[in-house]
């Protein structure tokens, strides 16, 4: 997510609401130190025990609004995800879908997977995020993880062009065959046209002056 | 070649074998070109346009005489880039998206899109009591007339009309509630970041009261009908099967995965909106079919009755409590009032912003236009709706604006197993499948 400078998205001097000064960074989610709370150190815990590389497979942990994120490393995504599922004592056996997201300021890892996990049997919830840059957009599948993930990672595809490497049948899933571009991504316009009104034109959503 | 009864009927020869395009009425000519063909097996296209598909889905049937070999099915004629729509609006107008993804239960989407809004304000504890028993409320009839429609349907897809009849009749009466207190009675955008849009107008909770019990006595005509009734039993009962691993790993919830006996409902597991403060029984089955499936939901419908007589104990409590976060930077400024022509803005509100305070005029102006900015981070806030587990995915860049709004749906996961459930069975077996499947197309496609 970028810099951002003033409130109307105008550069230079096109700020007329008196806030020019206004500025906030680029927001970047702080690593989370021990004790992480609530059954997050369990969670981690138990998943050094069982996957020795840990330390090399995860990038950063994450514990903000009382919810857990791993940021995995794409080329050790495989071994996490069954790490997680299979550990009796993790059990983390639904996958509730893949959501890609975008971010281009983030320089070579611009996409992201976020994969929201389930136990059912110790009823908890932890998050995983993989990055991937734009170059470069693969990351390997979990169909054979989580059979269910198979129609999230065609979404995922279809919307980010994120390559799930694996994928049993990686088409588009929401979009026609021949569609071009990924619409989700931040660069893909959303479209629309202006509409007259009673005299007055109201441009297209994207287009509207907006704040930020 | 054989002459067809119109000009789009027709077939052609391809590589993958001949295509015969049917219009309808002309099945004895297809049938006689198909049954002097050498291959067993074809492929038939059912919908996206096809009454009992539930809506445009697409089903690509392989079969072997009337066995299905392999089933596929083709989405995304409802895609309508919600998602990415709500990157372009404010926090608030991204309700009136939201809403309208699974537009048999608006309400939860509403529900779970708000509730992760709060968690991105860490507002979550100052949304008002009232506010939440009203969510809870109307979130449960809204599960009522969600069932009932997928009853209605179901049974009429499988050939019983008098069901679709009695549970449209009582849906309607849910449906007046929804307008009585929203203004509109689908799509309301009536639950808004902080709480809701205005209080329930006098008289609900003495209406809801009655309403429940005409409910309780009326759906009884519904069960009487199907439970036990030896058609229903045939067309149900040990079809579209799917155990518990099947709908784990395939990450099925709601009403499915509960016909495994999982006893699997947010409601009782990880409580959202107070729910572990309300007395009722999670609805389990342990045929794994089609049957247990519409069981549970009938039998729901009665359980959600039981927490709406609660809800109505708790307001009569809470009568006159605020009903938006009391945070003026966040909650809507205008209240709006019910006007003889459905919905209008307070005049009281009128009055002040337009006659008495600049400040306010301001103000109002501003948060309408603007927005409110929603502090970075992300979170994902899951719900139990009619369907199974319904999670918002949300992320902020600190504007006012959502940076990314995903919506983990039911429909779009339970629907995967449709092949898992009918490959090997009858064609006919397919369309019990899918209607207790329950998809909603605008939830599926978004």
């Amino acid at each position: 997510m970028s810099e951002q400078k003033g409130m109307f998205g105008a550069s230079g001097t096109g700020d007329t609401s008196g806030y020019g000064g206004l500025e906030r960074s680029a927001y970047s989610p702080t690593s989370a130190s021990r004790p992480y709370g609530s059954y997050f150190d369990d969670v981690a815990d138990e998943l050094e025990k069982a996957f020795p590389e840990f330390s090399d497979a995860i990038e950063k942990v994450v514990v903000d609004r009382g919810e857990l994120t791993l940021h995995i490393k794409r080329n050790r995504l495989f071994d996490v995800a069954k790490t997680l599922r299979d550990t009796e004592t993790l059990r983390f056996e639904v996958c509730l879908g893949v959501s890609g997201v975008h971010y281009p300021e983030d320089k070579d890892r611009e996409l992201h997977a976020v994969y929201e996990l389930l136990s059912m049997t110790h009823n908890r919830r932890i998050r995983l995020e993989v990055s991937a840059p734009e170059s470069d957009p693969h990351i390997p599948t979990l169909v054979e993880v989580w059979a269910g993930t198979n129609w999230h990672e065609r979404e995922a595809y279809d919307m980010f062009g994120i390559i799930f490497d694996g994928h049993p049948a990686l088409t588009r899933i929401l979009m026609p065959d021949d569609w071009p571009g990924h619409p989700q991504r931040k660069d893909y316009p959303l479209g629309g046209i202006p509409v007259e009104y009673i005299g007055a034109t109201v441009p297209a959503p994207d287009n509207r002056r907006t704040y930020r | 070649m054989s002459t067809f009864s119109t000009p789009q009927a027709s077939s052609r020869e391809t590589t993958e074998g001949t295509i015969y395009s049917v219009t309808g009425g002309d099945w004895d000519q297809v049938a006689a070109e198909i049954g002097s063909a050498k291959e067993e097996r074809v492929v038939v296209n059912m919908g996206p346009q096809h009454p009992s598909t539930h809506g445009v889905l697409r089903l690509m049937l392989e079969l072997e005489g009337e066995t299905i070999t392999e089933l596929r099915c083709g989405i995304g004629y409802l895609h309508t880039g919600i998602e990415k729509n709500t990157e372009f609006r404010t926090w608030t107008q991204g309700v009136t998206f939201v809403t309208r993804m699974d537009y048999l239960s608006p309400l939860f989407n509403e529900t779970a899109y708000c509730l992760g809004v709060e968690k991105l304000l860490g507002i979550t504890n100052d949304v008002p009591e009232r506010a939440t028993v009203i969510r809870v409320m109307m979130m449960e009839f809204n599960r009522i007339s969600s069932h009932m429609v997928a009853l209605g349907t179901g049974a009429l897809e499988l050939g019983a009309i008098t069901p679709m009849f009695f549970a449209f009749r009582e849906r309607e009466k849910v449906l007046d509630v929804f307008e009585k207190v929203s203004g509109l009675r689908m799509n309301m955008a009536y639950i808004r970041p902080g709480g809701v849009a205005q209080d329930l107008p006098e008289g609900t909770v003495s209406h809801v009261r009655e309403l429940v019990k005409d409910l309780r006595k009326n759906f009884k005509d519904n069960a009487d009908l199907l439970i036990g009734n030896s058609i229903w039993i045939k067309r149900t009962k040990d079809v579209g099967y799917l155990d518990l691993a099947g709908c784990i790993t395939l990450g099925v919830t709601g009403p499915v995965l509960r016909a495994t006996g999982m006893p699997w409902d947010l409601r009782k597991t990880q409580p959202y909106c107070g729910y572990e403060n309300y007395d009722f029984d999670v609805i389990t089955a342990d045929t794994c079919d089609v049957y247990g499936r519409f069981l549970i939901r009938m039998q729901e419908l009665e359980q959600s009755l039981r927490i709406i007589e609660q809800c109505c104990d708790k307001l009569d409590q809470l009568d006159g409590a605020p009903v938006m976060v009391a945070d003026k930077k966040i909650a809507w400024p205008a209240q709006l009032a019910l006007g003889g022509d459905g919905l209008g803005n307070s005049l009281d509100h009128i009055r002040q912003i337009m006659g008495t305070s600049m400040e306010s005029l301001i103000h109002h102006f501003k948060i309408v236009t603007e927005g409110f900015r929603v502090p970075a981070g992300q979170v994902y806030t899951p719900v139990e709706s009619p369907r199974g587990e319904l999670g918002a995915h949300l992320v902020s860049d600190g504007g006012t604006r959502p940076y990314r709004v995903h919506f983990r749906t039911p429909s779009f996961s339970n629907l995967q197993s449709t092949s898992a459930m009918c490959e090997g069975s009858l064609i006919a077996d397919v369309v019990a499948a899918v209607a207790s499947i329950d998809p909603v197309m605008g939830d599926v496609d978004r």
